[in-house]
């Protein structure tokens, strides 16, 4: 379908010499003409491991066919950039741009994304560091600027945000992020994979715990040829629902506090606990720690523990549903979350947002329907949509993945099939490239993984929703009051460990 | 209206009545306070344990005991399994913070130590502790397991401890991560911006440590490569819990009944 791309599914490795390299020029033209017809940008991929030549792979992603487009070439010195065309591959230029060094020619925002090229780190001798970039300016009579961070105000990560305001409208934001950069990726290349790779994955995004170590195993179990049992992976899709529902309760609480509602905020965070403790009975860890492991599961669970399980789980969601439904039913709130921070069908389209921001924009995509996986192929989920892209939207999408989340962990948990049984990796072939999606609570998790000659990891990329859906918030907030933004903050949560790596 | 009042009545209270009552119970998986048999020890040949650790926190001392640091322990469970003379376990005792960084290193029989500050600060903010949060790399898991305790079911506020939004009214500074290179001035420049006398608590054993990011060039290892710090609460994150008893111990209210140990 797209000249010069090898075409592969989820989770299906494919011999890294097979992929032909273009030259520059036809790989802009192919990346162009896949984006132009529909496809998205799920990962720009430097590879490394090879000293003669810079490379870079296209991973695209056809949703309705539920194929992976990869595309390859070499890194020239100078970057033609497609952004100004293809908005949603703005953050992936600036990614490859500090990693390999290249310039990027004609791009809206060249400013680094994590860290500053060939430094690794916030600063250079020269005395630029991160967040230091020339920002949008503009005068006139009310025009200022308000600048936010990186240390907030809350009990929250860092990043620097940068709000050009009329008066009390913001007319443009930007978003310097790689405040939490701690240099995950290079801790991955050229090692075989253990428990510690495990870890780093787990802590990718201390919320995405069960999302990144999925997608991470995945990878792994393919690339290594082994079957996970059906049970084992009943007990992962019950872990990633039960994750999704805990950080979607929060943040309607976390919602109904931006706009001072009280009672569902003081519910939903106590509620959020809730499910937070019954995934610690899976595994002893409130964040998933340790569930999910190349090969299976770390824990199996007993007849007691299901039981108690589904207590909890009918328990807690009759609370929740009161403390949502006050949320649709106090015009005061309503009033608050409709129209505000608005975005449209196509921009959700154009910046490639993912998860709930775009299916609250009608963008009909959900990886466990589009390119599913363990238990998702035998069980399909409802994709949740709706179509107003506003704050309610955001938020009335999480309830809905709320309801259908609790009815399909109920379900599983009731019908866990066989017995679970522990396989063991073994090694991993020399020079595959593998694509491994996942459906995270925030959206499309991506991960690419890249062996060498021993089977060891050469490259790894992480891609998590944030680095899509950042942009989205940026566009959300223009047009509106600044004190708006904590809400429209809060509909899109997104994250900055995921995203600063 | 009366919806939420409906709504407020059926949802019940949930607020713990810890200190006076005991914790809840945790889960039978949860790991706490680790514990080492070292009459199950095979001793000096074996390494086991000390290979399988991701976080390189098991060492075994001179006299030939295992011992382990919870300061870099992230408590994953993997020398438990690995053990084939299960010598190593987790209770569920979730006591873990201490205020210095050698107390932290235990070969799994001691009791929790006692946690001081001076007089002066112990006075000072055994009423009142305002907080500042600076998160610095890490996993943003301990920032969700420390924002917990503001929640109903713990209600930090009670006890006079609370998160402020600026370094200027508070008495401390609850640092989360391993303070990324990225994050290290500003860090600084919020530590500056608090008055003196204050307090500086690490939390997670990235922030006591640099965890697993421990080594990364990104990162230092740990706050105290640049602070001075009066608190550790250990753990991966640690949790809610843990954060809790170790804050109730700087500030001195209901003190480690030590006696019993
Ligand atoms: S639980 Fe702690 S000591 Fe044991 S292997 Fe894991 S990090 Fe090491
Ligand atoms: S100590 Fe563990 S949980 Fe806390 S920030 Fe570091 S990696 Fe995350």
């Amino acid at each position: 379908m797209i000249e010069g791309a090898v075409t592969i599914r989820n989770k299906e490795f494919f011999p890294l010499q097979d992929i032909p390299c273009l030259p520059l020029h036809k790989f802009q033209v192919a990346l162009s003409a896949g984006l132009a017809a529909g496809l998205f940008l799920a990962a720009l991929p430097k590879l490394y491991g090879r000293k003669e030549k810079k490379e870079v792979i296209a991973v695209l992603r056809h949703d309705q066919r539920r194929r992976l487009y990869l595309l390859r070439t070499e890194i020239p010195s100078r970057w033609p950039s497609l952004a100004r065309e293809f908005p949603q591959i703005a953050p992936f230029e600036r990614e490859l741009a500090e990693e390999s060094g290249c310039v990027l020619q004609d791009h809206p925002q060249p400013a680094p994304l994590r860290y500053l090229p060939q430094t690794g780190t916030a600063a250079d001798e020269a005395g630029r560091y991160i967040g230091s970039q020339s920002f949008l300016q503009a005068e006139g009579e009310e025009m200022h600027e308000v600048a936010v961070g990186p240390v907030h105000a809350g009990i929250i990560e860092p990043g620097h945000f940068r709000f050009l305001c009329h008066g009390e409208t913001v007319f443009h934001l930007e978003i310097a992020l790689g405040f939490q950069h701690r240099g995950i990726e290079a801790a991955l290349r050229n090692r075989i994979p253990d428990q510690r790779m495990l870890m780093l994955m787990e802590t990718l995004a201390g919320d995405t715990t069960i999302g990144h170590s999925l997608a991470h195993c995945q990878a792994l179990e393919a690339l290594a040829g082994i079957t996970v049992p059906e049970r084992a992976m009943d007990i992962r899709a019950i872990a990633l629902e039960l994750e999704r529902i805990a950080n979607h309760v929060g943040d309607l609480g976390a919602m109904a506090m931006d706009v001072g509602y009280a009672p569902t905020a003081s519910f939903c965070g106590r509620l959020r606990g809730a499910f937070l403790n019954i995934t610690a009975m899976l595994c002893g860890n409130r964040y998933g720690r340790g569930i999910v492991l190349p090969g299976g599961v770390g824990h199996d669970l007993d007849e007691d523990r299901i039981g108690t399980m589904v207590d909890q789980v009918k328990k807690h969601f009759i609370d929740v549903t009161e403390a949502a439904t006050l949320l649709w039913n106090t015009p005061s709130v309503m009033a608050r979350f409709e129209e505000t921070g608005r975005l449209s069908r196509k921009q959700a389209k154009d910046l490639g947002l993912v998860g709930p921001a775009a299916r609250a924009c009608g963008r009909e995509i959900d990886n466990r329907v589009d390119f599913p996986t363990g238990s998702y192929r035998h069980h399909r989920l409802p994709v949740s949509v709706w179509f107003t892209g506003d704050v309610h939207g955001r938020a009335f999408v999480r309830w809905l993945e709320i309801k259908r989340s609790v009815a399909f962990v109920l379900a599983r948990l009731q019908d866990l099939p066989g017995r679970e049984e522990q396989t063991s990796l073994g090694r991993l072939p020399a020079d595959q490239c593998i694509v491994s999606l996942v459906e995270g609570w925030r959206g499309s998790i991506c991960h690419v993984a890249v062996t060498g000659p021993e089977g060891e990891i050469r490259t790894y990329k992480v891609v998590d929703p944030s680095v899509h859906n950042w942009p989205g918030l940026a566009l959300a907030v223009r047009g509106e009051s600044i004190m708006d933004f904590p809400i429209c903050n809060k509909s899109f949560n997104l994250s900055y460990c995921g995203h600063d790596l | 209206m009366i919806h939420s009042l409906l709504a407020r009545y059926h949802q019940g209270s949930h607020t713990i009545d810890y200190p006076r009552e005991p914790a809840p119970e945790m889960d039978a998986r949860y790991q706490g306070r680790p514990i080492i048999d070292q009459k199950r020890c095979q001793g000096q040949e074996c390494t086991i344990c000390l290979d399988c650790c991701p976080g390189a926190a098991l060492k075994r001392e001179p006299t030939g005991l295992l011992c382990i640091d919870m300061g870099r322990c992230l408590f994953c469970g993997a020398c438990v399994r690995q053990c084939p003379r299960h010598a190593l376990s987790f209770s569920r005792d979730f006591r873990l913070a201490t205020g210095r960084r050698d107390q932290l290193i235990v070969n799994g029989v001691e009791p929790p130590t006692d946690v001081r500050l001076d007089q002066l600060r112990r006075k000072l903010f055994h009423r009142s502790l305002k907080l500042r949060q600076v998160s610095a790399g890490g996993c943003n898991a301990c920032e969700a397991d420390t924002n917990v305790l503001g929640t109903i079911v713990y209600d930090l506020g009670r006890f006079g401890i609370g998160f402020v939004a600026s370094p200027r009214h508070a008495d401390g500074i609850l640092v989360t991560g391993p303070v990324s290179i990225n994050m290290k001035e500003a860090l600084l420049a919020t530590y500056k911006a608090v008055p003196e006398p204050k307090v500086v608590i690490a939390t997670g054993a990235c922030a006591i440590s640099g965890g697993l990011f421990r080594g990364h060039p990104e990162t230092l290892a740990g706050l105290d490569e640049i602070l001075p710090v009066d608190l550790y609460v250990p753990g991966c994150p640690p949790h809610p819990m843990t954060i809790l008893e170790g804050l109730l111990q700087l500030v001195g209210i209901a003190p480690r009944d030590l006696s019993k140990e």
